[in-house]
C-alpha cells in the first residue's frame, strides 16, 4: 500500500444526492466514492495521477435533517448572449424574486469517515513524476493541512475538516452490525467518453460500518 | 482590478440578534431556523451571501466590474452586448455578429472560457462565490460551473435559541368585505429575544488565481461588507441585528500553513458565569488561544 493514503474527514453536516432525487435532494446514508473522490482531490490532485477509493468507514451514526431554502432555478444562460445580443442592450442579471424555488434537501448531520485511497499514475504523468514524488506531496499536505481548496461533503456549504488518519484500527459506529445493504449507491461519472458523460453504480453494503470498494462490482 | 490573492484565508464571523429574526425557516411558517435536536439556532449560508450582495450592490451601485449577478427586485434575465465585443466579435450588422458567433462557436472551444471570464471581471459574486452558467461547447467538462474562491458554512449559534410567537394586530382591514365584520386583524411576528451566531469561512487562493481573479482589492470589499452586511438590512422583521467580531486568519501560503479546524478551535466563545438566559452581547467572552495558532498564521481581529 504504498500509493495507499487514510484520511479523516468530518463535519456538521453533509448532502450526498442521490440522483433520484435531486429537485428537492436527498441525501444517501454514507458519503459516495465520488464525493471521497472530490474530497481527495481538494487536497491534492494531478493530471499525472487517478484516485481511488478503496474503503469509508462510516464512524458516526447515520442521522437526517432537512433544510428549505430558497434557490435561483436558473443557470447563467449562454446562449442568452446571442438572443439578448440581437435584442439589444439590457442589462445582465437574474432576478431572485422572480427565478425563486423553494427545496428542501434532507441533509446529513455530524458526520465522520474514514477514507482509504490509492492512486495510479495516468499517461498524462510528467517524466520527472514518480508515485513516491505525489505521496511525498501527498503526506505533507495531510499534515499540514494544506489544501488546493477547502473540502466539502457534497456541497460547498458543508466543509469537510481533515486529519492524516494513524490509526490501524478504526472504530465505526456499526461495529456490530454484520451487514446493511444500502441498495444502489452511485459509484461515480465515467468521463472516459467526454461526450457522453454516464453515471456508474454499485451495490453497496456496509460490513462492520465499512464500505468495502476494492473490486466492487460496477453497474451501468 | 489587481492580481488574484496569494495567500489562503479562514474567517470566523459572529454576529447576533435581539428581538428579530434572523432566517426564517420556511418549512415552519417563517418561524426562525432552529436545528431540532440541540436547539441551536440556524443562519443559512445563502442568507449571508445574500447580505453580502446587497452590500456591495448598495455601495458600488453597478461600478464597472462590480455588478451584481443575481440580484433582487428587478426583471428579466438579461445579457449584453459586451459580452460579445469581448470575445472579439465587433458590432457592425447584426446578421453578420450572429453568424460570427456560430462560426467562433464552432472553430473555437474556448469560448466558453472567455465569456467565463468576461463574467468573473465583472460581475463581483461571481468572482467571489462562482456561479453556474450554460456552456455554447456541447458536454463541456465542468458543466460551465464556476467554483468561487469564498466558501461559507451554515451559522450556528452559541446557545440553544428560543423562538417567540408575537401576536400583533393591525386596525386597518385588507378586503372591503373583512372592514364589515371586524375592526383589527390579528397577525404573527417569529423572534428570537436574542442570539448569537457563528460562522465559518474558507477563502481559497488557488480557485481565486486560476478561475476567478478574485483580488486583494476584492478581499478588502468582502471584509468590508461582512462588516457591514447588516447595517443596511434593517427591517420589521430582522429586528436589531450587528456584526460583533470578524476574525480573519492569513495563511502565509497558497496552500496554507495549518488545518482549518486548528484555528476555528482557537477561537472560544464563551458565556459567562452565572448568565442563564444570554439577552446581550456582553454576556459573553470572546477568546483567541493565539499559543494554539502557528506563528506563520497571521492573526486579526478585524471589529
Amino acid at each position: 500500500m504504498a500509493r495507499g493514503v487514510k484520511i479523516r474527514v468530518w463535519g456538521d453536516f453533509a448532502l450526498f444526492t442521490r440522483p433520484e432525487i435531486k429537485v428537492e435532494r436527498y441525501s444517501y446514508d454514507v458519503m459516495t466514492p465520488s464525493a471521497a473522490r472530490g474530497i481527495l482531490e481538494a487536497i491534492y490532485w494531478h493530471p499525472g495521477m487517478r484516485w481511488i477509493i478503496d474503503k469509508i468507514y462510516v464512524n458516526k451514526p447515520v442521522r437526517f435533517t432537512s433544510v428549505r431554502r430558497n434557490e435561483v432555478k436558473s443557470k447563467i444562460s449562454a446562449s442568452n448572449v446571442l438572443k439578448a445580443y440581437n435584442g439589444g442592450d439590457k442589462p445582465l442579471y437574474l432576478c431572485s424574486k422572480q427565478e425563486i424555488v423553494q427545496r428542501a434537501s434532507a441533509i446529513l448531520t455530524d458526520v465522520e469517515y474514514v477514507i482509504e485511497a490509492h492512486f495510479e499514475m495516468t499517461q498524462k504523468a510528467n517524466e520527472s513524476d514518480n508515485p513516491g514524488k505525489f505521496k511525498d506531496i501527498i503526506m505533507r499536505r495531510l499534515r499540514r493541512g494544506e489544501c488546493f481548496h477547502m473540502p466539502y461533503f457534497g456541497c460547498r456549504e458543508f466543509p469537510a475538516h481533515f486529519a492524516l488518519c494513524e490509526e490501524d484500527d478504526i472504530a465505526t459506529a456499526y461495529d456490530d452490525v454484520p451487514e446493511k445493504d444500502l441498495g444502489i449507491m452511485l459509484y461515480d461519472m465515467d468521463y472516459t467518453d467526454p461526450g457522453n458523460i454516464q453515471p456508474v453504480f454499485f451495490q453497496a453494503v456496509m460490513r462492520h460500518g465499512v464500505l468495502n470498494l476494492a473490486d466492487c462490482e460496477v453497474i451501468r | 482590478m489587481g492580481e488574484a490573492i496569494k495567500n489562503r484565508y479562514e474567517f470566523v464571523v459572529l454576529f447576533d440578534v435581539e428581538n428579530g429574526n434572523p432566517n426564517g425557516d420556511p418549512d415552519a411558517g417563517n418561524m426562525p431556523r432552529i436545528d431540532p435536536e440541540s436547539g441551536l439556532g440556524i443562519v443559512t449560508d445563502v442568507c449571508l451571501k445574500r447580505k453580502i450582495r446587497n452590500y456591495i450592490e448598495t455601495v458600488k451601485e453597478d461600478e464597472k466590474g462590480y455588478k451584481i449577478y443575481i440580484k433582487e427586485d428587478v426583471p428579466l434575465n438579461r445579457s449584453d452586448r459586451e459580452a460579445c465585443t469581448s470575445v472579439g466579435v465587433q458590432e457592425t450588422d447584426e446578421k453578420k455578429v450572429t453568424e460570427a458567433l456560430k462560426k467562433l462557436k464552432k472553430n473555437e472551444p474556448g469560448t466558453d472560457e472567455k465569456l467565463r471570464d468576461y463574467m468573473c471581471s465583472n460581475f463581483y459574486d461571481i468572482r467571489a462565490f462562482g456561479a453556474v452558467m450554460t456552456t455554447f461547447v456541447k458536454a463541456a467538462l465542468n458543466c460551465g460551473q464556476v467554483r468561487g474562491p469564498v466558501q461559507i458554512g451554515f451559522a450556528r449559534s452559541i446557545d440553544p435559541v428560543m423562538s417567540q410567537e408575537v401576536t400583533i394586530t393591525r386596525v386597518a382591514i385588507t378586503t372591503e368585505k373583512d372592514a364589515e365584520n371586524k375592526s383589527t386583524e390579528m397577525g404573527r411576528k417569529s423572534i428570537v429575544p436574542y442570539g448569537l451566531y457563528r460562522v465559518e469561512g474558507y477563502i481559497s487562493a488557488n480557485l481565486a488565481r486560476r478561475v476567478t481573479g478574485f483580488s486583494e482589492d476584492d478581499l478588502e470589499l468582502l471584509w468590508e461588507a461582512i462588516i457591514n452586511m447588516f447595517e443596511h438590512d434593517h427591517s420589521a422583521a430582522r429586528g436589531k441585528m450587528a456584526v460583533r467580531e470578524l476574525i480573519v486568519f492569513k495563511h502565509s501560503k497558497e496552500l496554507g500553513d495549518c488545518p482549518a479546524y486548528k484555528l476555528f478551535d482557537a477561537v472560544e466563545v464563551i458565556k459567562k458565569e452565572n448568565v442563564f438566559y444570554p439577552r446581550k452581547y456582553q454576556d459573553y467572552v470572546v477568546k483567541v488561544h493565539e499559543e494554539e495558532i502557528p506563528d506563520s498564521v497571521e492573526v486579526k481581529r478585524m471589529i
